[in-house]
Order: structure tokens, then C-alpha cells, then sequence
């Protein structure tokens, strides 16, 4: 497979995945907002998107006040920010049309008419049909892409790549999810219907609430909810299953220079496959979960030079 | 101006091909047409077959517009037409391989050596170098159209990267969906097998001693307007689409760039034109094209489809002498019919084109796409003074015809449905051993009342072809 061409498909399937989970992120917030709060205590979970997304300066650039509508607005349609919605979409669509005659017909299509809806609908058109909507739309249509290219796709270097970008697009996503939540959550400690509410939000917003209830059959508790979403090997949104299918599909698309891209990999699995929850609590859960992500972002790195950027020219 | 309706006779009845059509049409209740063509109309945009400038702006990305009354052709027309392309064709490969090799046909004074030589789509470059098959033009796409009384004619032979085969494709996928049960009544052709076709005869003008070659389609990305087409013929043809900073060429031989490092390349079928071919040896500021391929394919270990140099025969210079050649090469007399043209740099030519200019179209000899000519009897006093200055001062650069008068067929338009002149493009493959094309081609159609451009760029529209089996 050429080298531009795997570079599509796997930016293709992480803008796909990125405006999926950011659409699950601002969903939990939003959800969570919906629940009797201070003003101040709302604006701080807003305010930690931007900060999670490392947008602090674009953000200031447009807006002079950090709210639910201008986030929401900032992060569903804003075209000047490469990380809102509307531009994984745009961007993922983009990806897929320089290799339109790599993926099936049916991924093509799916692609390109998610963006051109998405591209008809105003921010005020999704304001007033509730961002909800929105939400669960930009949710159905990831799925629809992921499940069209399961079912489509001839199983071969262009699947593994796609597979790639999305396992680590995901594994890098909940981490932050996880991240930013676990510790705006945790200093509320109260018991009650509050705490009830907004942990059961965060696992809605990863489609974890039912799996939490069938693994646990118990109350919901943030040590479980990290537990679930780091360590469960069977949960198709927890760093342990993103970074199974990441060593296979790394293994399948091997050559000959990816070997230490690869070792790096399995080690990362293999703090998933074999860690305790306790362990990471008890050495800090932010601090994991930051050197996670940079671990996360050097795979990346080390996935790009291996395979996307054209190997050297000695024939 | 009299013309030819591709449906009725002058009587106005309907022509016997088109006489089931006419049933099923005048059966149809006009709602369910118009739901159709809206269907239709959807279907291309979602599924982005789009034409022109890809780019944020929705205006950019246009859609050719497509029409659903189809251009019937009966059986016995299409396999007359169908010889005359393969003796034209033949003898426009053996020209190419003539020029550059031994010159006979300039030597038996047919063709002007000048007008060959100091053409500017002569490559000096491609002279002695020794094609597989002796192929230079594979694929080729040859405008027809039909005039006066119904006789047809060769309006310009496209031998460098004729485009449009995909709209041929999608334009039938199309008519099967909306209207299955006109294909269930008449006997189409089948035109879908064009992509393995095309693959066959790619492979079988690999280099020498190459088996099982790597095949793959250059596309200057995904800006040009025909990068639909490429995707689509890669994709139906299961090779990759590359562009030029995908390969490179090592000690005279062309690889890609992969995941597992290079791979060798065979095959190109290139969509750049020659000037972008490669930096080093035509244009320097080329960044669409292969630093070094030219000499990869002048030692013979890669083909390019279509050759360097084959610009030199379908040029409007060389047009008029294509019927001699077919007398040369062929000793056969032409079976389709060139449009009578007038040489503006002969003096007895210029004379009459510049007496005659309100009746005459007048063409650039390297124009395409519709631009740079004048349609005297369409144009208004200044725009012919303006052709007659341009003429006077470069008549070289121009030929002229009478204005023919293009057949037309019904086709939905905003007041209903109404004729509209037309052209086709058949597509004609051609390997070592033999010519082939699929039957019919593509239609164009002038959308505009009165207008006889068809090209794209210039607002036309497409038809499915059928050529009816007996």
C-alpha cells in the first residue's frame, strides 16, 4: 500500500473517531450541566474542554467568556477550529476523498454525505433542535462509517490502518474523558443523587452505563468507572481493548523498520493486561492517565514514520 | 439550419429504434419522470460524482448534469461506426510509430515534415525509442458527431488523456437503477466490462519480460477536475492511484512508495499531460509529475499510457491530413468522414476563412475543452472582428470548418422536453495485437437552446449511450 494512501486512511478514521468522542464529551458536560449546579461549577466544566483540547488560545481569540453556548459553539461548528465537529468531519471526508478508490463505494458515500449534512446544519439549527440531537446524530454516523467499513472492506493493509487510527484515536480519547471528569467529579465526594447523576453521565457518554451495571451489579463508584475504562479487556471503549487491537493491527502491517514502534506497543498493552486498578490509584490517577496520552501521542508519532512518511529510497 | 433528430424523422414520426422508448414514454406519467431525475440528481451528488474544482465552496464541486432520455443507436450503425474507429485509430498508432521512427509518410511528401517536426507536441525526445506493441495511443477518444442528413463525421481524435469514461459507466448504473424495466425491453450492449477491458490491454503493453506487471493510475490529486474518473477507473480496475510524489525512479527504473518501502511500477496509465511528465526533462516547475521517468521509459522499463508524443496526431493541424494516412498506412479508404477544414496558414485557406467567418467555426489548433474558438453564426460582430485580428496576426494557429449542422435528440430541460444538439466520445483501446472499445460511448449535450459546445466546461450535460443488439 502506498504510504500516502495508508496516511489518508489513518487520519480518515482518527478525525472520524475524534468527532465522536468529542461529541461524547460535550454530551456528558451538557448532560451534566442539566443537573442543579452552581454557575461557576458549569463554566469550570466547560471550561475544561477547551483546556483539555489544549484550545486556550484559539478559544480567546473568538470568545471573551468561557459558557455552554460558546463552547458548544466553539466545539460543534466553529470552521476556524480544526477541532470542532464540523472539521473531523470536513477533515475525515477530506482524507477519504484522496483515497476514494481505496475504501468501498459505501464508506465513500457515508463519509461524503455525513459531511454534506453536517455542513447544512447551522449552529443555531442544532441549538434549537437540542445539541442532543446533534450529538447522537454525529454518534450514529461514526458507527455507521465503522460498521459500513466492517462489513465492506476487504480485510487488508488499508482495514489494519483504518483499524489503527481508530483504536488509538479512542484509547487517546477516553483517557482525556476519563481525565478531565474523574477529577472534575472527584472533589464534589458527597454522596448522593448529585454524584449518582453525573458519574452515571460519564458512563453514558463512553455507552458504558449498561455494561457498568451487568460487570458490577452495584453502585456506581469512580474507582469502578476507572477500572471499566482502563482495565476491562471486553469493553469496546477502555484503553485495554484499543490497545489489543493496536498490537494486532500494528503486528499486521509489520516491516522492516517498525520493530521498536512495535515493542513500544506491547509495553503499553502490557501495563494494561497486567495492571491493578489500585496501583494507578494509588500513583495518581491524573499522572497516569498524562503519561498514557504521551505515550499514546509518541505511538502516533513512531506509527507515522514507520509506515506514512515514505520510507527510504534505496530500492 | 436543417438538423437531424436522433428520435424523428423529418416527418416526424419515430424512428424505428426508438420506438419502444416512445412507448414507455408517452406510458409514463410526467410525475414519476420528474421523481426520477430528482432521484437521479441526489444519487450523483451524494455518491459525489462531481466534475470541476474540488474544494470547500459547494459551487466548485459541480455535477455534470445528467439526462434520462438515453441516445438509442441501432446495431448495424454502431458496427459501421465501430470499423471506421478501429482503421482510424490503427492508422493514427502507426502515424505516431512512423514520426518516430522511420518518417515514410513525411518522406512520401503526404504530410508537410513541418507541420510534424515543428509542431509543438512533437517530442524529439521519442525519436528511435521503441514502444511495447508499438502502441502510443491506448487509449483514445474520438468525437463524433452527426450532421445534415444523418451522416457522421470525426470532430477531433483526443489521443492524450481523453476524459469522460467514467460518466459513461456511471450514466448507465444510473438508467439501470431509476428505470430497470426499459433494459428488461430493449436489448442494451453492455458497457461495464470498459474497466477490465482497459486493465487487460494495460498489462499487455507492460515492458518486456514483465509477467505480471504492476499497474497504476497517475492522477496530478485531487484538485483536477477528472479526479473522479481516476479514482474511480483505479479503484474498478483494483490498482493504486498515485500521484507523482508517490514515485520516484532509482537507476532507471520507477517505484512507489509503500508501507513496506518501494515497489516497482510497470505500468502507468497517466492522467498528467506530457509538459508535467517529468521536471528534469520538460517542464522544470512540474511538481505534479516524476523527476526522471523519461529516461525510465526511454530504457524501456516502464510504459506510459499514453505515450510521450502522441499529442502530435491529434493536434487540428494534423487532423485534416488523417484520412491520408489511412490511404498510407492501411491502403483502405476511410470509412468515417473528416470534417472538410481549412488551413489558415495556407494563403487560399486564410482568404476564405476571413471572407467567410460569420459562417465558419474557428479553432484554436492546441485548444480544448470548448475554449478558444468562435461559432460565427453564434457570435456577435465584435467577437468575429476580434477572431479576424487574432487570425491575421498568428494564422498558424488556427484551422476553421463550416459550422455542421450537430444532430440533436429530446432531452429534459427547464421547459420540458426539448431537442438539444449532441455529440458521442467512444472510447477505443489498443494494445499490440488488436482494437477494441465497448459499444457506444459517451454522449454530450449542449444544455443550452441553440448551443453547439457540448464540453462540460462549457455547461453540457451527458446521456446514456445504448447501442441496441439485434
Amino acid at each position: 500500500m502506498l504510504s500516502r494512501t495508508a496516511d489518508h486512511l489513518f487520519w480518515m478514521s482518527r478525525y472520524v473517531e475524534r468527532a465522536e468522542n468529542i461529541a461524547r464529551l460535550l454530551d456528558v458536560t451538557w448532560q451534566m450541566s442539566l443537573v442543579p449546579q452552581s454557575l461557576e461549577a458549569a463554566n469550570q466544566n466547560w471550561n475544561a474542554i477547551i483546556a483539555l483540547n489544549s484550545l486556550e488560545e484559539a478559544y480567546a481569540k473568538k470568545y471573551s467568556e468561557v459558557n455552554a453556548e460558546n463552547v458548544l459553539r466553539f466545539m460543534v461548528s466553529d470552521h476556524d477550529n480544526y477541532a470542532s465537529i464540523h472539521s473531523c468531519l470536513r477533515l475525515a471526508r477530506e482524507n477519504g476523498h484522496a483515497v476514494r478508490g481505496t475504501i468501498t463505494s459505501e464508506m465513500w458515500e457515508t463519509l461524503n454525505s455525513t459531511w454534506l449534512e453536517a455542513r447544512e446544519k447551522s449552529f443555531e439549527q442544532i441549538s434549537n433542535a437540542g445539541v442532543g440531537e446533534f450529538f447522537e446524530w454525529v454518534k450514529m454516523r461514526s458507527s455507521l462509517t465503522r460498521g459500513v467499513t466492517i462489513g465492506t472492506l476487504l480485510q487488508d493493509k488499508a482495514y489494519h490502518f483504518i483499524r489503527l487510527g481508530t483504536l488509538l484515536e479512542r484509547a487517546d480519547n477516553t483517557a482525556r474523558i476519563l481525565d478531565v471528569k474523574y477529577h472534575v467529579l472527584r472533589p464534589q465526594g458527597d454522596e448522593g443523587a448529585t454524584d449518582f447523576y453525573q458519574w452515571g453521565a460519564l458512563l453514558r457518554s463512553v455507552s458504558a452505563f449498561e455494561v457498568y451495571r451487568k460487570v458490577y451489579r452495584d453502585v456506581i463508584t469512580p474507582e469502578r468507572v476507572a477500572e471499566l475504562l482502563i482495565l476491562r479487556n471486553d469493553m469496546p471503549r477502555s484503553l485495554h481493548f484499543c490497545m489489543n487491537g493496536v498490537i494486532k493491527n500494528l503486528e499486521l502491517i509489520a516491516n522492516s523498520q517498525s520493530g521498536e514502534t512495535q515493542r513500544q506497543a506491547g509495553l503499553l498493552h502490557a501495563q494494561l493486561h497486567y495492571g491493578r486498578i489500585e496501583d494507578i490509584l494509588a500513583h495518581g490517577l491524573h499522572q497516569w492517565l498524562t503519561d498514557f496520552m504521551d505515550r499514546i501521542y509518541l505511538l502516533g508519532d513512531g506509527i507515522s514514520k514507520d509506515f506514512l512518511v515514505p520510507m527510504a529510497e534505496a530500492a | 439550419m436543417n438538423f437531424y433528430n436522433e428520435m424523428n424523422d423529418a416527418s416526424g414520426g419515430v424512428r424505428a429504434h426508438y420506438q419502444g422508448y416512445d412507448e414507455w414514454l408517452k406510458a409514463t406519467p410526467p410525475e414519476r419522470i420528474a421523481r426520477k431525475r430528482a432521484e437521479a440528481d441526489l444519487a450523483f451528488h451524494r455518491v459525489g460524482i462531481t466534475f470541476a474544482v474540488y474544494g470547500e465552496e459547494a459551487g466548485k464541486e459541480r455535477l455534470i448534469p445528467f439526462d434520462i432520455i438515453p441516445r438509442i443507436i441501432p446495431s448495424a450503425e454502431w458496427k459501421s461506426m465501430q470499423g471506421g474507429l478501429r482503421q482510424r485509430v490503427k492508422a493514427l498508432n502507426m502515424f505516431l510509430h512512423d514520426v518516430y521512427h522511420d518518417q515514410e509518410i513525411l518522406k512520401a511528401g503526404k504530410i508537410p515534415a513541418e507541420q510534424v517536426l515543428n509542431n509543438t507536441q512533437y517530442r524529439a525526445v521519442m525519436q528511435g525509442v521503441d514502444l511495447p506493441g508499438q502502441i502510443y495511443a491506448h487509449i483514445a477518444g474520438v468525437d463524433i458527431v452527426r450532421a445534415g442528413a444523418g451522416e457522421c463525421y470525426v470532430l477531433e481524435d483526443n489521443l492524450r488523456v481523453p476524459s469522460g469514461v467514467s460518466y459513461m459507466l456511471e450514466d448507465r448504473k444510473m438508467m439501470m437503477r431509476l428505470f430497470p424495466e426499459l433494459f428488461a425491453k430493449h436489448k442494451v450492449a453492455p458497457v461495464q466490462h470498459y474497466p477490465d477491458m482497459l486493465l487487460e490491454k494495460l498489462r499487455a503493453v507492460a515492458p518486456k519480460g514483465v509477467s505480471d506487471p504492476t499497474v497504476v493510475v497517475l492522477t496530478p490529486g485531487a484538485y483536477n477536475s477528472a479526479y473522479f474518473e481516476h479514482t474511480f477507473l483505479a479503484q474498478q480496475m483494483g490498482v493504486e492511484l498515485v500521484e507523482g510524489r508517490d514515485l520516484f525512479v532509482k537507476d532507471e527504473v520507477v517505484y512507489m512508495r509503500t508501507t513496506q518501502g518501494p515497489q516497482r511500477v510497470d505500468v502507468i496509465y497517466r492522467r498528467i499531460d506530457d509538459d508535467f511528465m517529468d521536471p528534469l526533462a520538460f517542464r522544470p516547475d512540474s511538481a505534479l509529475g516524476v523527476p526522471g521517468i523519461l529516461k525510465a521509459y526511454q530504457a524501456g522499463n516502464v510504459t506510459l499510457s499514453n505515450a510521450i508524443g502522441t499529442g502530435v496526431a491529434d493536434d487540428k493541424s494534423i487532423y485534416p491530413y488523417v484520412p491520408e494516412m489511412i490511404r498510407f498506412y492501411l491502403g483502405e479508404e476511410p470509412i468515417l468522414n473528416n470534417v472538410p477544414t481549412y488551413m489558415c496558414r495556407k494563403p487560399d485557406d486564410l482568404a476564405y476563412v476571413l471572407a467567410h467567418l460569420p459562417e465558419l467555426v474557428v479553432k484554436e489548433v492546441h485548444g480544448a475543452g470548448g475554449y478558444g474558438m468562435l461559432v460565427g453564426p453564434a457570435s456577435t460582430r465584435e467577437q468575429i472582428e476580434h477572431f479576424r485580428q487574432l487570425l491575421l496576426a498568428k494564422p498558424d494557429g488556427y484551422i476553421a470548418q463550416p459550422t455542421l449542422a450537430l444532430s440533436n435528440c429530446p432531452t429534459f430541460v427547464e421547459e420540458g422536453i426539448a431537442p438539444r444538439h449532441l455529440d458521442l466520445r467512444p472510447f477505443v483501446l489498443s494494445s499490440g495485437k488488436c482494437v477494441n472499445m465497448v459499444p457506444g460511448g459517451l454522449t454530450r449535450v449542449a444544455l443550452t437552446k441553440g448551443s453547439l459546445v457540448v464540453n462540460s466546461s462549457q455547461g453540457g450535460g451527458t446521456k446514456d449511450t445504448w447501442v441496441l443488439e439485434d
